[in-house]
């Protein structure tokens, strides 16, 4: 599988006339995990919501600035954005499955994009289980309703679904944050693994997470990238000042 | 006074007026059934009304009253359903949609006698649908159809935006998204306002006095051809609905037993109500049990 990157160029976000993301430009390599840190309300999900078009929905939400994956600038109004989204994953903070069967989560995706054959599709939701490490746990409930599987158990199933229509991409926002340390372990394993064969960007407010589980890692503050470089460069020689106090705790 | 009293006096106030709204429905219902249920009878529910005679039935009404709902509910449906979905996910939020909102509100909110009338001028007189269920389907429709649309609409906005965002971002059309994950969603909403709105209609009287009739020919339940003028299931025929039945034995029934027909309609309209509630509040619980659930 040929593994793509992403290209962010002068990416501004506003709601209204407030703006929230301001001139950021970050380079996504494709196979690593980049994690996005900063303090509350400092513009990490927004700027992370607008890479997969995802503030097209919010109304008055502008987004300028160019985002390139493969040679197509994904913010360019003539971009599919249907299509597109097929190649981003997205995993939000609260798992959310869809109310239907664990199987029907996985298959719901392939199918609408043309693979009808149940064999096929069978083949998919295993191996989509698999790879999210949830294979051994539910193959003998794949037709039981998805919501009555754990919180960790759904976020596992919610990677599996996005896996599932085959992205470049994966986009995470506090993936593991509403979950317990043993579900939030294996988030992270699967994180890991994942990254052989994806481009991974994930939002934390959890440092030691993010120390963990990225290659590089962006300091965001007030809307704007402070400081971008390679995970352990961050947190153990950081260049900012801003950025030191904030992952020793001394803010955010 | 100490916060305490003041809590206590409150909620003691509360709890006397809900149980005097409780009392008085309770009442209500207690008159309506005793005095008519005793009436009711499998005869009383399938013959046909006696002019000056004793023994007559409810049968036609009846028949009419559900015929007539499921007219009306074919109209509004999809109609409703379509405007409902437009609204919530389509309609840019701007003066022209938020003045179809109110236009929406205030027709929903006309008495129903100023749509009967209005029926009357314009389905039965300018377009010359004449007195019939269609034209009553159409009348019940003016006030049925502005309900279908804020159910659906409610229903919609009710489904979590993460569920709907999921599906886009594994990228699903708006449409697809729309019909299956956030309908099956909001189904046992729209459901269950579908069927209270379906009780309004089973139980209106003042919209049809003058669109669907206050008559109906001799049906003849043989005969289940639509376009014969005779056959039960012909749209275009007058039809006296059990309300307006009831209505009109009221104030103009001639039969000897008229009070108690009266009052035995009221009793069978009263019940059929009840069950669209119960109907709605069951299928509402199940819908979102099974939708939600741990099966
Ligand atoms: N839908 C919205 N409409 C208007 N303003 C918004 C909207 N969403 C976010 N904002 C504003 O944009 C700014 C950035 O919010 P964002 O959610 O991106 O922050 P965040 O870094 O993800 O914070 P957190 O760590 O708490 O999740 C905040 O000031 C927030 O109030
Ligand atoms: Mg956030």
């Amino acid at each position: 599988m040929q593994a793509f990157g992403m290209t962010v160029n002068d990416l501004s976000v506003a709601y209204g006339d407030r703006t929230a993301v301001k001139n950021v430009s970050l380079d996504f390599a494709p196979k690593q995990v980049t994690a996005l840190i900063g303090p509350s309300g400092c513009g990490k999900s927004t700027f992370l919501r607008s890479l997969n078009r995802m503030n097209d929905l919010i109304a008055g939400c502008t987004v300028t600035g160019e985002i390139w994956i493969r040679d197509q600038n994904i913010n360019s109004p003539e971009t599919d954005v249907v299509s597109l989204r097929q190649r981003i994953g997205m995993v939000w903070q609260r798992p959310n499955p869809f109310h239907k069967s664990i199987y029907e989560n996985i298959a719901f995706g392939p199918r609408y994009h043309g693979t009808k054959n149940k064999k096929q599709l069978d083949e998919i939701v295993e191996e989509s289980l698999r790879k999210a490490a949830l294979w051994d746990e539910t193959k003998d409930r794949l037709h039981n309703s998805a919501l009555a599987l754990s919180g960790g158990q759904q976020q596992r199933l919610c990677i599996a679904r996005s896996i599932a229509v085959k992205p470049d991409i994966i986009l995470m926002d506090e993936p593991a944050s509403a979950l317990d340390p043993v579900s939030t372990a294996k988030i992270e394993e699967l994180i890991a693994e994942l990254k052989q064969d994806y481009c991974i960007v994930i939002v934390t407010h959890n440092m030691h997470q993010a120390a963990r589980v990225s290659d590089k890692t962006a300091f965001f503050l007030s809307g704007e990238v402070v400081e971008y470089d390679l995970t352990p460069t961050i947190f153990t020689n950081p260049q900012r000042r801003e950025t030191n106090d904030y992952i020793t705790g001394r803010f955010g | 006074m100490k916060a305490k009293t003041v809590d206590k006096i409150a909620t003691s106030v509360i709890i006397a007026i809900a149980a005097l709204i409780v009392l008085v429905l309770a009442g209500l219902l207690g008159y309506i059934l005793v005095r008519g249920l005793g009436h009711v009878s499998f005869h009383f529910l399938t013959s046909a009304p006696e002019t000056i005679r004793k023994g007559g039935g409810i049968g036609p009404q009846l028949f009419n009253s559900i015929f007539l709902l499921v007219l009306t509910m074919i109209i509004t449906i999809p109609i409703g359903l379509g405007a409902g979905i437009y609204m919530s996910e389509y309609a840019p939020s701007n003066k022209l949609t938020n003045a179809i909102r109110l236009v929406v509100e205030v027709l929903s909110s006309v008495p129903s006698i100023i749509v009967g009338l209005f029926g009357l001028l314009v389905l039965v007189n300018l377009f010359g649908f004449g007195f019939s269920l269609f034209s009553g389907a159409l009348a019940l429709t003016v006030f049925n159809l502005p309900l279908m649309v804020r159910i659906t609409e409610q229903g919609l906005k009710g489904v979590p935006r993460e569920q709907k965002e999921a599906s886009l971002a594994l990228g699903l059309s708006k449409w697809k998204t729309i019909t299956s994950v956030m309908l099956p969603i909001a189904m046992p909403v729209i459901l269950t306002g579908t069927i209270l709105a379906a009780g309004r209609v089973f139980g209106e009287a003042a919209a049809l006095l003058f669109t669907a009739g206050m008559s109906s020919p001799r049906l003849d339940f043989s005969d289940w051809n639509p376009l014969s003028p005779f056959s039960p299931l012909n749209p275009f025929r007058p039809a006296e609905t059990l309300a307006v039945h009831i209505w009109k034995i009221n104030s103009e029934g001639l039969a000897p037993d008229a009070g108690e027909i009266a009052a035995g309609a009221s009793a069978v309209l009263v019940i059929t109500v009840l069950l669209f509630n119960f109907a709605a509040r069951w299928l509402g619980r199940y819908m979102y049990r099974k939708f939600t659930a741990i099966k």
